[in-house]
């Protein structure tokens, strides 16, 4: 395959910016993106040229660390899946794909395509946990007897990676999706009900401070979401919310 | 932790009062739509409702300025929302497919909503304001028969029904996100009853507009 790249290159936090046209060839189908991408950066440096610097890591659909936005979408065309497992054959041969980081003044670039996305980390360090004594004396988890229906769905939320698609494909750059995932896993569970309110109120209050946007449920972040993180999670949050707001 | 003054300006307390404005209008109009289709029924019913709505101390003195309150506030509401979501990302993308997971009346609820204000600054010059001069400026006497000829003198221009028919279908476009996000907003949505909170909304976003469309388009054939 043939392709020509535009591809948003930045030196770094303070530069402006600006989308860099590389032409490429030779692309298998069944490579995936990032393979595409290291051939690129191979390219590049044979040619003493600065590589784009890309964030990676387990290459497996995991660890949410891909933050790209592909011809218009997060983690590009395909469904379900993140940047490493798309793959060429995805695209047409002649085709020109455009590569861009994450948008949201909560993500600042850092370089090239790399962003950084520690409002995550701050909003989890909020409240995304439980707290248990882990000193040997930890009930087991399973001694406690829970509704199928709501561990499956304890599970479901739990799926998110935090990659951030949801807040790159939000026209609000809203993080209520992954709020929301974070929020549910441990709504649903006994070992979560305990410090269910302080949870959704510190969560929302650090999302509120980190400068996202403000959801208005247009349904995008669901679709996009690699691992299919649903909207009910919203609305169980904004419930949970209420609650807490009402009895704290 | 989160403060008490956190908790009123939260993006979740944002978003729970926009819906609860959005409960209030769809309420509204319904019972608008009704009685407006009375009109179509029978003048006399529809001048007995209108002369109850518009001498009613209850409906005038409380319920009004409730509705008004509820509009300004939705609209400015909205206004603000859309000001802080687009400051929420500075530098634009360069190529940007919103169509493929989300439709457009859910992205651009900011313009169907614009259009929706434009129109009620007609409507309300047509009939709140004259309503308003009528009985408080120039203090006329109360003739509960004057009500379905003011309808009827409105309706008759073929301009201003084109403009209401082209109203309702923003209104229409509107509704169409705005039913079911406002639910989805106050946390209405689990797998039992989402299908059917859409299936009422689609119903309820096509009827109402095709109602009031039905409602000018009677007067004014009737006008011919």
């Amino acid at each position: 395959m043939n392709l020509t790249l535009k591809i948003w290159r930045q030196k770094n936090a303070k530069d402006k910016g600006k989308m860099v046209e590389y032409p490429i060839s030779g692309i298998d189908g069944d490579m995936s993106f990032l393979e595409m991408l290291d051939v690129l950066n191979e390219e590049l440096i044979e040619k003493g040229d600065e590589p784009v610097a890309f964030d990676h890591d387990c290459r497996e659909g995991i660890c949410g660390m891909c933050s790209l936005y592909i011809n218009g979408e997060a983690h590009g065309p395909d469904r379900l899946v993140t940047t490493c497992q798309l793959h060429m054959r995805k695209f047409k041969d002649g085709e020109t794909i455009y590569i861009e980081p994450f948008r949201a003044n909560a993500f600042p670039v850092v370089k090239d395509l790399v962003v950084d996305r520690s409002s995550f980390d701050r909003i989890q360090h909020a409240g995304g946990y439980i707290s248990v004594n882990t000193s040997g004396n930890t009930q087991d988890a399973n001694s406690i007897p829970i509704e199928k229906e709501k561990a499956d769905a304890a599970f479901n939320a739990a799926a998110c990676i935090g990659c951030g698609a949801c807040v790159a494909t939000c026209k609000n750059s809203s993080a209520m999706l992954f709020v929301s995932a974070k929020v549910s896993q441990y709504a649903l569970l006994p070992q979560g009900e305990v410090e269910a309110k302080d949870r959704v109120l510190n969560m929302v209050h650090q999302m509120d401070l980190e400068g996202f946007g403000n959801c208005t449920n247009t349904g995008a972040c669901e679709v996009e979401c690699p691992k299919g993180i649903s909207l009910e999670n919203i609305a169980r949050m904004n419930r949970e919310y209420i609650k807490a707001s009402m009895s704290k | 932790m989160a403060s008490k003054k956190g908790l009123i300006r939260s993006s979740i307390a944002r978003k729970l009062a926009m819906a609860l404005s959005a409960l209030f209008l769809l309420f509204f109009l319904l019972q608008h739509l009704v009685i407006n289709f009375t009109s179509v029924l029978s003048e006399d019913v529809f001048n007995s409702w209108s002369h109850f709505m518009g001498t009613n101390p209850i409906v005038q003195v409380a319920l009004q300025p409730v509705l008004l309150f509820g509009i300004l506030f939705h609209f400015i509401m909205g206004f603000i929302l859309e000001l802080q979501n687009n400051r929420a990302r500075s530098v634009k993308y360069a190529m940007n497919k919103g169509g493929e997971n989300s439709s457009w009346v859910s992205r651009n609820m900011l313009w169907s909503g614009l259009f929706i204000l434009a129109f009620m600054g007609v409507h309300f010059a047509d009939f709140w304001i004259p309503e308003l001069v009528h009985k408080y400026v120039e203090v006329n006497p109360e003739d509960p028969t004057r009500y379905y000829h003011e309808l009827q003198e409105i309706f008759h221009n073929p301009v201003k029904v084109g403009l209401y028919c082209l109203a309702f279908v923003f209104l229409a476009l509107h509704l169409r996100h705005g039913f079911q996000s406002s639910l989805q907003s106050v946390g209405a949505r689990n797998p039992k009853f989402t299908p059917g909170i859409k299936k009422l909304g689609l119903i309820y976003s096509i009827m109402v507009p095709v109602g009031f469309i039905f409602i000018a388009l009677f007067h004014y054939l009737n006008s011919l």
